[in-house]
């Protein structure tokens, strides 16, 4: 029983991180915190990514001074080079999210979404 | 040369969204740059589109000469980056690049007096890139990465004229809703990757099964893809987003909005085409959003007072024709007998709904646009009398609103026609929604182009002229498609749309790369 729990954890925090993800960006009003949202929920799937990759047992995809038991023994790269990617997308996308936010704060004065609902209707 | 067509898609407008900012301080350069680029990548969409009608699928592997290539250890699953270009993939290729070039030419004139004009045609270039890469991929992950790129970059398009704040609340909704609908695409592509090992599309395909796993995976992808194309009940990004951007950008918006639509029917039809039985209920959660979407988009455009925001909600209610027409080929998929009676051709109906809605919708807003240009106010109220001082703008808009209400002989009335006969045979009511649809959108278009075009002249309007030549240029183009397009439908309908479907429907074909594997 604490064996499942101890292998699962990763994922019970993959969906524990998606709830809090998802509750911050539907029931905040600032949209920093909004952006925060978005950024857990980043992590989340990340984690999700890297705890897919890992197989118990198994060795790094490294050849370089690899032991000898490892040659048909390794993960595949490819989960990790996904994760990678998406932090990479994420910079930008966080950057860019960042930036409208600080016009938009320039422009009205406020970050409350409720507030800043200038396009309506 | 040929051969490598599929990449050099991607590469050559990525090579000139990273020189267009080179450019900077030399006038015109960056948009005579982006002209060119534009041109020389519709060019190469429609050797493309020529190679792939005639010799099948193209499958282009990145880092090997042929897609066969093994592993050293005899590992047999494909692990590389391939892109598979099969006639739907070059269809919606032809269509962005045909767009990109059109909205590259209006852009010309449209903002020449905005600054950062090097950056606004980088991310123009960038944007197509984005659509590019979704359309020919033929990997889960790529297309992921297309899409973020797709997004960040129409985003940062739609909040282009940073000097208003609407632009950037705009822009951060935009961004909001593609980054967590990509970030839940990833999600439910880690689910698949997990139980399967693998990112490609046509191998996942002859491995997956439909236990709970997939039909989460599934409902995330759905969920994710309509929540970017601008079905209801996530639609409320459409109308800011198209209002807000530059009238030049909005066709390659518009396409980029398909593109995720394009992933949609990628989804349901190839990467889970195998469990089709499972897949019609499927088909039938579509038919449903595409006629809500068609009948909520077209109500809340009725009571607008924005030109822009007006047609945004158009282009909202023409998506749900696109949903039903392929929604009735899906529900109808594992029963061949119906599927050639009438699903392949409400598919048709569908698919050539895309770039005829493509068409019409760019020229609308690029008139709508032309009427911000020419007047400083997208208010219906302020507006009037001016089809005596602009005439190419009210044929251009004449031709495009007569292309959207469905009237012959435009291009409107021929994929309308075929979504209302074949979702007729279905159930009747999809079809009387669809041309009650169709009704209400002709009233909202009598009622702009009243207030706009005629009634008495404005007086503050008395010195306006016609918008300059490359606007105009642009939306004759389009105009001359319409009607094009309307009085030889068949010629479409052979040529493009119907291998399209086909393409949709071959699932065998597309799971052995045209027959390579």
């Amino acid at each position: 029983m604490n064996n499942v729990i101890l292998v699962n954890l990763p994922f019970i925090v993959v969906a524990l991180l998606l709830a809090v993800g998802f509750y911050t960006i539907g029931f905040k009003r600032n949209l920093i915190k909004v952006v925060i949202g978005i950024e857990i929920l980043e992590g989340a799937v990340n984690l999700f990514l890297i705890a897919l990759g890992y197989v118990k047992g198994a060795y790094a995809p490294i050849y370089t001074m690899a032991p000898k038991d490892a040659v048909n023994n390794m993960v595949l790269p490819t989960p990790q080079a996904l994760t990678l990617t998406s932090i990479v997308i994420g910079v930008a996308v966080s950057a860019l999210m960042l930036a409208f936010a600080v016009n938009i704060y320039h422009h009205y004065g406020t970050l409350d979404v409720t507030k800043v609902r200038r396009l309506k209707g | 040369m040929i051969e490598h067509l599929p990449a050099l898609m991607i590469a050559v407008p990525l090579f000139g969204a990273f020189v267009a900012p080179l450019l900077k301080k030399k006038g015109s350069a960056p948009a005579v740059w982006a002209v060119i680029i534009t041109g020389v990548t519709l060019g190469m969409a429609l050797l493309l589109v020529r190679e792939v009608l005639a010799q099948g699928m193209m499958v282009y592997v990145f880092g090997a000469d042929k897609p066969t290539l093994v592993l050293p250890s005899g590992y047999r699953v494909p692990i590389r980056i391939i892109f598979e270009v099969d006639a739907i993939g070059a269809f919606m290729a032809l269509s962005a690049t045909l767009m990109s070039f059109i909205g590259a030419m209006y852009s010309y004139s449209h903002v020449r007096n905005e600054t950062g004009l090097e950056k606004y045609y980088a991310l123009l270039l960038l944007l197509e890139v984005g659509i590019l890469g979704m359309v020919l991929t033929g990997d889960l992950f790529n297309l992921f990465v297309f899409l973020e790129i797709a997004g960040i970059a129409g985003s940062a398009l739609v909040g282009f004229r940073n000097y208003r704040g609407e632009a950037s609340e705009a822009g951060i909704k935009y961004l909001i809703v593609s980054a967590i609908a990509s970030l839940m695409v990833l999600f439910s592509i880690g689910l698949l990757y997990g139980q399967y090992g693998n990112l490609n599309i046509a191998y996942l395909s002859t491995q997956i099964g439909f236990n709970t796993v997939d039909v989460i995976a599934l409902g995330i992808l759905f969920t994710s893809f309509a929540m970017k194309c601008g079905s209801v009940p996530t639609h409320h990004w459409v109308p800011d987003a198209y209002t807000e951007v530059p009238s030049g950008i909005n066709p390659t918006l518009l396409v980029a909005t398909y593109a995720s639509l394009y992933a949609l029917f990628r989804v349901s039809f190839s990467l889970f085409g195998k469990v089709s039985s499972g897949m019609s209920s499927v088909g039938w959660i579509m038919c449903v959003l595409g006629v809500l979407t068609m009948f909520i988009g077209v109500t809340m455009a009725l009571v607008q007072k924005d030109v822009k925001r007006l047609m945004s909600y158009h282009a909202i209610s023409q998506t749900g024709y696109m949903l039903l027409g392929v929604g009735v080929g899906l529900a109808v998929l594992n029963d061949p007998a119906k599927l050639a009676a009438f699903g392949r051709d409400a598919m048709a109906g569908g698919i050539f709904h895309i770039i005829n809605h493509i068409i019409y919708k760019s020229l609308l807003l690029m008139t709508a646009g032309a009427l911000f240009y020419v007047t400083g106010t997208r208010n219906l109220n302020e507006m009037g009398g001016l089809a005596r001082k602009m005439p190419y703008t009210t044929i251009a808009f004449i031709v495009g609103a007569a292309a959207i209400s469905g009237i012959p002989p435009f291009n409107g009335f021929a994929s309308k026609f075929l979504i209302y006969e074949t979702s007729y045979q279905l159930s009747p009511i999809f079809a009387i929604f669809a041309m009650v649809t169709s009704v209400l959108t002709l009233a909202s278009f009598v009622k702009v182009f009243a207030s706009a075009f005629l009634g008495p002249p404005v007086k503050k309007y008395e010195e306006v002229k016609e918008v300059p030549r490359s606007m105009v240029v642009a939306m004759l183009i389009l105009a001359a498609l319409c009607l094009l397009f309307g009085l030889f439908p068949n010629v479409v309908l052979d040529k493009l749309v119907y291998p399209a479907v086909d393409a949709l429907l071959k699932l065998g074909s597309y799971q052995t790369w045209g027959g390579i594997l």
